[in-house]
């Protein structure tokens, strides 16, 4: 059971939260200039590190948006942070 | 009958306390501080269970969680409990003890004969041949024949284990002399320590072997262990096994107690030190599975705890120090005991013990029972065989916690690369089997200050590394429990399952209850031997948890039955009682079904009719109340919605949809428009969580949490929704204000200083008032409303009258009416997608290739052809004539309560430009016909809305 730490509430355990999306994707648009492999690319298409992942987590208790960054192997997390404080 | 009672021998026991039990329907005697396994060994009773495939006879071979074949069904007290460990099952008077895997009793199976078929059963025969043959079709009489112990599905544990978190400084693993000296040092330096001991009594084989520490008897050693523990805030608990560890330093343990409720501990400590201890290896000959065969450190366990003793003429087989005060104890205590030594160098034999040196054992043979030992060819008399084969490190946990191990050749044993986890692993289970080693490593782990407790006396434990050997003659057994023998080895690495991994798949080696404690050792080692590479070669397997079987109702905790999702209630429960609600639940909350007695099927239809009539009262609460707040407000929802929001003028409603970004509809839901910078959005009962966690994604990534805030007061209000066409003559009657509102308009207002917010919405076709007032006030004004209604000849109806009101209407449950695929035009719904040029959520979806088939399911109604009543749900949609594909399937279907007859939804393949054509319904095995319609049947035009 991981804990992670939701900027807003601190340290949690891991079923309270939920995986939004890897970091760093931009939404194309708008929807009449994006080609179909552009956007299947932005639904579908991660890139699924081993090591060091950039992801957004939501924190359902108090509806917080944060990206943290983790080790996928080791299960460290190394840093937790607002949207707003996020350098994408 | 070889086991014995001794006399006097028996620490743990006491003889005044005589227990009763019974084993296979035979009558048993024991002591208290008897285990099953101990009280059995006592008893003579020998035959202890049959093996998993083969059925052979197999008796008690080990002790602690090691033990593979003594394994029960304990009934005590009406409760039974499957597959537990004799090791370690206290004796308790009444007990009536069952063996498992066996077709009669333990001594009497009549599937021994299976065992005759050995040839025809080598490994990985169950997936050939059954897998070829048709594999359904066996299944059944296989799990008949394998399997563990018996369920009774009739009875269930009851909910009673409670889950406890607890945070200790320094968590230690096993109570053995590593562990005591851990514990000591890092309690005495001030730490919290918690000490964790799977059997009943701390000291591990100090308790059997004895000892002094520090020149004073070993208790006094465990005394001063306990007291420091205590002082320093700490906890003792025994009876508790640590079953697992897991990510971010979390462990779990199940603590067994006799006079409460179970344990189930979540342990975060600050530093985990792992003394587990070390599992004695068996010995590989011929035969080494008959009853009679044991492992030489449980019997001196059993003989010094218990007074059991395993039998008067014994063979002690070993090529080790450490046995060799097993078998000068099992002398004194009266038996004839031989050593069997495969080394030629060697200690004294102990006084009264016959040794023979450079002697290896070579088979066991007896029927049913050890009758003979056969060493270098020669075959000698003997009711016992005894193991010493040197240690296997118990380093699961380390490997949980995600630990590697190292093959330590001097110490011929796999052990954990220090650092590799976040465990420091001492003793034993670290490979360090002397006891000054022992007593050391704990105390260094600990920073344990001064030196380290010293034993007066130190025992021998070199031994010379022992291997299984495949040119044996006869079946050389490695894995008891589930019958793997070395030729199972040797059959999968010639067939190419040679790293471990595959080995154990392939023969099941190591995948029974007691997790290969003593066979993963042979089968790596002898799939060394076989492939010519060293062990680490050779790898070895993952450890998962659980070290031990759990049973799930510890796990599983007080979440169970009502408290495993307990739903939400109405803050109007009671008055829906009062009114005789049946309730059920709906999308995780407790809602009235219908109300009074009968028929649930016609009393829905009749209130539903009432509601049609005159008018009808619901709750409808659980409808999402999100308030969408700020000047970029409207902009939000017209980015996360289908339909656009910010066109709406204040004081009106719009029906909208959510879509998710592939364009799937996610949500329904009307909103309303409060004030400029005002709006609230009424999900589905059941998806309010999901839509406010959309909302927030836009506003925080997309918005930068800026201009607009998210508030859900679901909670807050209560609402009742009245409808039917005396609905606004009910709101009069009650006395409240109607204010003029036409049909999607909304006004807050107030009545007796109570606020309410009035909102002309339907979710029936019928002119409707969804009135919201606080919670906290709602009992009252329910209470006022329902006079009213009842005046007018309205009534309360229930979820099932409005299902059938709602249906018959056209309008959609998402999730029932809608599935994982459904895009809006597939509703009929067009204009947004064909209009809007602004961006929104699942836009881009739209207009895929996907989205444009002309063949996607669409919804439409249907009218049954017949007059046998309401279609099923669920059945599926077949063409006329060709192949049987389904071409769709009918959502929602029931008796239509306005237009009379019955009515279906139905989602149907480019259905929405079939109107008119007949199609058939296909529900287990029956036909039926049905004509496409309009979702829409009741009030097609809508004057009823305003009516
Ligand atoms: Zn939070």
């Amino acid at each position: 059971m991981q804990i992670f730490p939701c900027p807003f509430c601190g340290p949690r355990e891991e079923h309270e939260f939920l995986f939004a999306a890897e970091a760093g994707k931009v939404r194309p648009e708008p929807a009449a200039k994006v080609s179909d492999e552009e956007w299947a690319a932005y639904l579908y298409h991660n890139d699924a590190p081993k090591g060091i992942a950039r992801e957004i987590w939501y924190h359902q208790t108090c509806g917080t948006y944060f990206l943290m960054t983790r080790d996928t192997v080791t299960r460290d997390v190394k840093d937790s942070r607002f949207l707003s404080e996020a350098s994408t | 009958m070889s086991g014995w009672r001794h006399p006097d021998l028996g620490q743990a026991v006491d003889r005044s306390r005589i227990l009763r039990f019974s084993f296979d329907g035979a009558a048993v005697e024991g002591f208290a501080g008897d285990t099953l396994a101990s009280a059995l060994l006592a008893s003579g009773t020998r035959i202890l269970g049959r093996s998993f495939k083969y059925h052979r006879p197999r008796g008690l071979m080990a002790m602690g969680a090691a033990e593979p074949n003594a394994v029960f069904d304990v009934t005590l007290d009406g409760r039974t409990i499957p597959n537990q460990r004799a090791t370690l099952t206290p004796l308790l008077d009444g007990m009536q003890v069952r063996s498992v895997n066996t077709a009669g009793s333990a001594g009497r199976d009549p599937l021994g004969a299976l065992d005759l078929l050995h040839h025809f059963l080598p490994a990985g025969f169950y997936y050939k041949t059954f897998m070829a043959m048709g594999w359904m079709r066996w299944e059944p009489m296989i799990r008949r024949m394998a399997g563990l112990g018996r369920v009774n599905a009739n009875w269930h544990p009851p909910a009673d284990v409670e889950t406890m978190n607890a945070a200790p400084q320094v968590l230690v693993i096993g109570a053995g002399p590593a562990g005591l000296a851990a514990a000591k040092a890092a309690a005495e330096s001030g730490s919290r320590v918690w000490l964790i001991e799977e059997t009943c009594a701390l000291g591990g084989t100090l308790r059997w072997r004895g000892g002094q520490i520090d020149g004073a008897d070993w208790t006094v050693f465990r005394d001063a262990t306990l007291a420091a523990i205590e002082a320093a805030g700490g906890r003792v608990l025994t009876d508790t096994t640590l079953w697992g560890a897991f990510d971010h330093g979390l462990f779990t343990a199940w603590q067994r107690r006799s006079d409460a409720p179970d344990i189930h501990w979540r342990l975060r400590p600050s530093r985990t030190i792992l003394a587990a201890g070390a599992i004695e290896r068996p010995m590989w000959f011929s035969g080494n599975d008959l009853p009679g065969v044991m492992g030489a450190e449980a019997a001196l366990h059993h003989l010094v705890l218990h007074g059991a003793v395993a039998g008067r003429r014994i063979i002690l087989a070993t090529a080790g120090d450490g046995a060799y005060p097993v078998a000068g104890a099992l002398c004194a205590a009266g038996a004839e005991v031989t050593i069997a030594d495969a080394r030629h160098v060697t200690p004294d034999a102990p006084e009264g013990v016959h040794l023979l040196r450079g002697t290896r054992i070579e088979a066991a043979t007896g029927h049913g029972a050890v009758r003979r030992a056969v060493l270098d060819h020669k075959a000698l008399d003997a009711d016992t065989v005894l193991m010493a084969g040197g240690w296997t490190p118990s380093v699961q946990l380390h490997c949980q916690a995600g630990g590697k191990l190292d093959w330590d050749e001097t110490r011929d044993a796999l052990v954990p690369r220090p650092g590799t986890s976040a465990v420091t692993t001492v003793g034993a289970a670290n490979a360090r089997y002397g006891l000054s080693e022992a007593l050391a490593e704990g105390h260094a782990a600990s920073g344990g200050s001064g030196p380290a407790p010293r034993p007066t006396v130190e025992t021998g434990w070199s031994y010379a590394p022992l291997r299984p050997d495949c040119t044996l003659k006869g079946r050389v057994w490695i894995d008891m429990q589930n019958d793997v023998t070395l030729k199972d080895v040797a059959v999968a690495a010639r067939e190419g399952y040679t790293s471990v991994e595959h080995l154990k798949r392939f023969t099941t080696l190591g995948m029974a209850t007691d997790q290969g404690r003593t066979s993963n050792f042979a089968g790596l080692s002898a799939m060394a031997a076989l492939t010519g590479r060293t062990i680490p070669e050779t790898g070895t397997t993952t450890f998962r948890p659980p070290v031990q079987p759990v049973p799930l109702a510890v796990i599983g905790g007080r979440r169970r039955g009502a408290l495993f999702n307990p739903p939400r209630r109405l803050m109007l429960e009671g008055a829906h009682k009062a009114a005789g609600a049946r309730f059920r639940e709906y999308g995780g909350w407790l809602r009235p079904a219908v109300y009074g007695a009968g028929d649930e099927a016609a009393l829905a239809l009749e209130e539903a009719q009432v509601a049609r009539a005159t008018a009808g009262l619901y709750d409808a609460s659980p409808l999402g109340k999100i308030e969408i707040l700020g000047p970029r407000a409207a902009e939000l929802l017209d980015f996360t919605g289908y339909v656009r929001m910010s066109t709406l003028t204040q004081g009106r409603a719009r029906y909208g949809l959510m879509l998710s970004e592939t364009g799937i509809v996610y949500d329904d839901g009307v909103v309303l428009r409060l004030a400029d910078d005002h709006f609230v959005l009424s999900a589905s009962s059941s998806h309010v969580a999901g839509v406010i966690q959309k909302l927030e994604d836009a506003r925080q990534d997309r918005f930068g949490s800026d201009g607009v805030v998210i508030i859900d007061r679901t909670a807050y209000w209560s609402t009742l929704s009245l409808t039917g066409p005396a609905a606004r003559s009910v709101l009069n009657r009650a006395g409240l204000p109607d204010h003029g509102l036409p049909h999607m308009s909304v006004a807050e207002t107030e009545s007796d200083c109570v606020p309410l917010r009035i909102a002309r919405i339907s979710f029936t076709g019928d002119r409707s008032y969804e009135i919201s007032v606080p919670a906290q006030q709602a009992a009252a004004f329910e209470a006022r409303l329902v006079h009213a209604l009842e005046a007018e000849g309205g009534r309360r109806i229930g979820l099932e009258a409005v299902m059938l009101l709602r249906a018959e209407k056209g309008y959609i449950l998402v999730g029932k009416d809608t599935d994982g695929v459904t895009m809006p035009h597939d509703l009929g719904w067009t204009a947004p997608r064909e209009r809007r040029t602004d961006e929104f959520v699942g836009k881009r979806s739209l207009f895929t290739a996907e989205a444009g088939r002309s063949d996607r399911r669409q919804l439409v109604g249907l009218v049954a052809e017949d007059d046998r009543g309401a279609l099923p749900t669920g059945a599926h949609v077949v063409a006329p004539a060709g192949m049987r594909r389904s071409q769709g399937f009918v959502t929602s279907s029931g008796p239509a309560p306005g237009a009379g007859g019955s009515h279906a939804l139905a989602m149907i393949e480019g259905g929405l430009s079939r109107m008119g054509e007949v199609i058939r319904i296909f529900h287990l095995g029956d036909i039926r016909h049905a004509r496409i319609a309009p979702a829409c049947l009741f009030d097609p035009v809508g004057g009823r809305l305003d009516g």
